[in-house]
């Protein structure tokens, strides 16, 4: 294997250490060895876990009050859960309602190793797809895991009443999603987030109507009270009366999702944030990977300046459409009138086995290289066609809009345009971040007694999530994994009761009041938003699908100063006593007003491509990733030292014992 | 396009409230009608006034957080559509558009045009549930399911909770909601077993968070996002009827 370009990870280390302060300096301290996961045979793993994790009867679980944030897919579940075994549960999130949690929005399906097709399918061949997938930069560990309790999770889904399509027999049907061979995604039209999301939110409230959840919409967490050295609590802003209060428990569990947004337009909902793992973070707990990032290839393009968010059009539509660009450079033809010799299917040319179902990252960059050479359709030639024409003459247009007539309508609606007489326009998009706060095996972060779970946490989809995994995990660990490894832990108490007024809760209560102030009492001119996009169109020019050393260097001189205009320049109209969105808004991008910095100095200092990961020093002789596992084999967790000052790298080797990490080939 | 915009202010729950006019002389119809308000939002805070509140996230038709009643309509002109998805194709050059939030007694307006729906939650804990423990679920294909079951469970499964039905609603009723879980869980040999012990614990629960009685107008199919069926409620009724005369003398609540 070639050694990457002038920047080995020795120089850039020394560089760091010598150059702290400047742009792009860090510092390395210990590398992570103990990632509590069992030794032995990695299919017996989890379950000797399992045996090991020490149990606590139901009469102690009720003195023993959770907190989790978050009511996705993973902190419904964990809630429900928690509960359920007999703890009190304090649960919050942001929205009016714990229902509309971002999961609620995931389209595709969920992946579980049934086998029900006879297709080959099996628990070693999902954690193979999903090792792959993520480009070798994921825990064997986890995986397979993963893989194991997926079948669990489709048994408890359906047993909740989850809808999912069913073939004629009244058995389970499935379908296939990028990144895999077999049809192993299970799904409910295309709704599965939300149909599991309910699921999920029904469980809890069943637990809410027992009296053991006690649910806190329209609060928004702003700092994590950490005492004697364990996680212990929360400091929250009630967003309707303006009330900032903290709340105490014996453990908390961050279910908070993905930072995604830190791009200004991503597929995420408007209030995804990073704001809880960021607080977090300066408290004391690594953020890992935090530059991978998934960039998701089939979203509708943006249309013009006054954008808000990128939609995303399901992958599973890649089953039935194909995706092309005209064969010639500045075509400008309508598609209809562009005959098959001079289209260029280019997925099906170049990746012929997997063809339009290949994963997600590979699909986006094919996608802006066919744009990059001058043959992207649409305004701006920033897209590229989604044509269902063939599926709909082989099939029927009524068996297309049975699958997929929902996604036909959304587009229809946003563009103005009918898909079933002219093809979709597609581009990626920003759509999940595989970084995410550092967990061990237990999910637990390096702080003791704080817990991060789905999207929140960076643990097992590597450097690029396949498709219908990420709802696999968020339930995975909320219903499965969770429940062990958390009472593991708590058996380990009681521990040091919290004073209301112990100084960790009086601090942390006292800095979240200092920023709101000062974010109200600022004097400025510019609108929190103005500075949102500003960050976002520079984060997705030097650190979005295609990085280099130069932008990256260029993006780390630039935000501390965009920061530093935006603490002097943002107005936030308005008083921190009532319902104020634009403080709310303005709270969050002043997080990721660092996260984007910490972002851009991991793609630097990853000098190769992997996953969602492109740079552009580090590519083979045809263009495509690649990645230099004698240097960069290993998960990059960050420590906080201050806003601005070199963060301090950890570095957990990954070890594979069962893959031979291999260059990734879909051809 | 040049808009007029008569937004609904109001300043807290107790507050009064009044239309205030706001003019956007330069909107595009390729703008969801969420962006107009952002557009105008930004500019008020650039003149240092306060921005108009409403609730939105997801941004894709499915999180149910947006809302908001536009020109006498909830949701808007566009059927079978949140206020998210409704671009601004679907007005005209110099339009005069009204905006308020949504009316009803069980919702308290929190600010400008947000409410509070949070009742809708407390009728899904009365019972909107299937009982079953994580972790003890049967093999998921032991129990199989006709299709047509699971598809006319799914269609009504589909609810996103947006409240759109109440505010059509001329009794301010949550019946096609609570008729909306009823009918997906009934629907499937998961959830009928239950079926009733829920549906009148949740009609008990709607009663008395203050929604009126349905009285057949069909409004709230009308405006249903998701296109729930009036006939949704047919089948709450006859469960809730199916129920009461089940269960009645047996000792059970």
């Amino acid at each position: 294997m070639s050694t990457p370009s002038n920047t080995s990870t020795t120089r850039r280390d020394t560089a760091g250490q010598g150059t702290a302060g400047a742009p792009g300096g860090y510092t390395v301290g210990a590398p992570l060895t103990d990632t509590a996961a069992p030794d032995g045979p990695l299919e017996t793993r989890w379950e000797r876990r399992r045996l090991a994790a020490r149990l606590i009867n139901p009469a102690n679980r009720r003195r023993l009050p959770v907190i989790v944030v978050g009511t996705g897919l993973a902190g419904a579940s964990a809630a429900a859960t928690l509960a359920e075994l007999g703890h009190p549960v304090l649960s919050f999130c942001y929205q009016d309602s714990p229902r509309r949690a971002h999961s609620i929005a995931a389209q595709g399906g969920i992946n579980a190793a049934k086998n029900y097709r006879g297709d080959g399918d099996s628990v070693r061949r999902l954690f193979l797809d999903t090792v792959k997938g993520g480009d070798f930069r994921s825990r064997e560990s986890n995986v397979h895991r993963l893989a194991e309790v997926s079948t669990q999770i489709i048994d408890q889904c359906v047993a909740q009443g989850v809808p999912f399509a069913r073939d004629y027999g009244g058995l389970l049907d499935t379908r296939s999603f990028g990144g895999a061979q077999v049809s192993r995604t299970f799904y409910a039209r295309g709704q599965t987030g939300q149909q599991l999301l309910l699921g999920a939110y029904q469980a809890m409230s069943r637990q809410v109507a027992a009296g053991r959840v006690v649910t806190h919409p329209r609060t928004e967490m702003l700092d994590l009270v950490v005492h004697e050295g364990r996680a212990r609590g929360v400091v929250v802003r009630d967003l309707v009366t303006g009330e900032v209060r903290t709340h105490l428990a014996e453990a908390v569990v961050l279910a908070t999702g993905g930072y995604g947004n830190v791009y200004h337009l991503s597929t995420n909902a408007r209030g995804c944030n990073a704001t809880a793992i960021w607080r977090a973070h300066r408290r004391g707990a690594l953020f890992a990977n935090p530059c991978f990032t998934q960039i998701h290839p089939t979203c509708i393009p943006v249309s013009g300046e006054h954008q808000s968010k990128l939609t995303l059009m399901s992958e599973s539509l890649r089953n039935d459409g194909r995706v092309w660009v005209p064969l010639r450079k500045g075509d400008t033809r309508a598609p209809g009138d562009i005959p098959e010799a001079e289209r260029d299917y280019y997925l099906e040319r170049m990746y012929p086995s997997f063809g339009n179902l290949v994963p997600r990252d590979i699909a986006s960059r094919a996608a802006k290289r066919v744009c990059d050479e001058g043959r992207g359709v649409g305004p701006g030639g920033l897209g590229v066609y989604l044509d269902f024409a063939g599926a709909i003459a082989r099939l029927g247009r009524r068996a297309v809009e049975e699958k997929y007539g929902n996604l036909f309508e959304m587009y229809q609606r946003i563009t103005g345009e009918d898909p079933y007489r002219v093809p979709m326009r597609i581009y990626p998009a920003i759509h999940y971040t595989m970084g995410g706060l550092w967990v061990d095996y237990d999910l637990q972060s390096t702080i003791p007694g704080l817990f991060v779970i789905g999207e929140a946490n960076f643990s097992d989809h590597g450097a690029n999530r396949l498709g219908a995994s990420a709802l696999m995990q968020g339930l995975a660990d909320g219903y499965f994994v969770l429940p062990t490894t958390l009472t593991h832990y708590l058996a380990a108490g009681p521990f040091e009761p919290v004073a209301a007024d112990a100084p960790a809760v009086v601090e942390a209560e006292a800095a979240v009041r200092a920023r709101l102030e000062r974010l109200l009492g600022n004097d400025g001119s510019r609108s929190a938003e103005s500075f949102h996009r500003e960050l976002g169109r520079l984060l997705w020019d030097a650190c979005g699908m295609e990085r280099d050393e130069a932008g990256l260097r260029a993006a780390l001189e630039r935000i501390p100063e965009l920061r530093e205009e935006f603490w002097r320049d943002v107005r936030v109209p308005g008083s921190g006593e009532a319902l104020n969105q634009a403080l709310e808004k303005a709270g969050r991008v002043a997080d990721f007003l660092e996260l984007a910095e910490l972002m851009c100095l991991d793609a630097l200092h990853r000098a190769e491509s992997c996953g969602g990961h492109f740079r552009v020093e580090s590519q083979s002789e045809d263009g495509e990733a690649l990645r230099h596992d004698e240097y960069f084999s290993y998960v990059a967790a960050w420590e906080f030292t201050g806003v601005g000052a070199p963060p301090v790298l950890h570095r957990e080797a990954l070890a594979y014992e069962t893959v031979t990490p291999s260059r990734r080939s879909y051809a | 396009m040049r808009l007029t915009l008569r937004i609904w202010r109001q300043a807290g729950p107790e507050a009064r409230g009044d239309m205030v006019t706001y003019e956007v002389p330069d909107a595009s119809e390729d703008m969801s009608f969420l962006e107009l308000l952002d557009v105008l939002n930004e500019r008020l805070i650039a003149a240092g006034e306060e921005p108009v509140a409403f609730d939105h996230d997801c941004r894709e038709g499915i999180c149910g957080a947006c809302g908001m009643v536009i020109n006498g309509v909830a949701h808007g002109p566009q059927r079978a559509t949140t206020t998210c998805q409704l671009h601004l194709r679907q007005f005209s050059d110099g339009d005069v558009i009204d905006v308020e939030p949504w009316r009803a007694a069980a919702f308290p307006v929190v600010r400008d045009l947000v409410v509070d729906r949070s009742a809708l939650d407390r009728i899904v804990q009365a019972g909107g549930y299937v009982t079953v423990p994580t972790g003890s679920a049967p093999e998921a294909h032991s129990v199989p399911v006709p299709k047509a079951a699971a598809d006319e469970a799914f269609d009504a499964a589909t609810c996103i909770g947006c409240g759109a039905c109440v505010a059509a609603c001329p009794n301010g009723s949550a019946m096609l909601f609570t008729a909306a879980k009823t009918t997906h869980l009934g629907l499937l040999p998961q959830g009928a077993v239950e079926q009733d012990r829920r549906v009148p614990a949740m009609v008990a629960a709607h009663d008395a968070e203050g929604f009126g009685g349905c009285s057949n107008t069909g409004e709230c199919t009308a405006v249903c996002p998701k296109g729930i069926p009036l006939g949704a409620i047919g089948r709450l009724n006859a469960d809730l009827l199916g129920a009461l005369r089940r269960t009645r003398g047996t000792g059970r609540d």
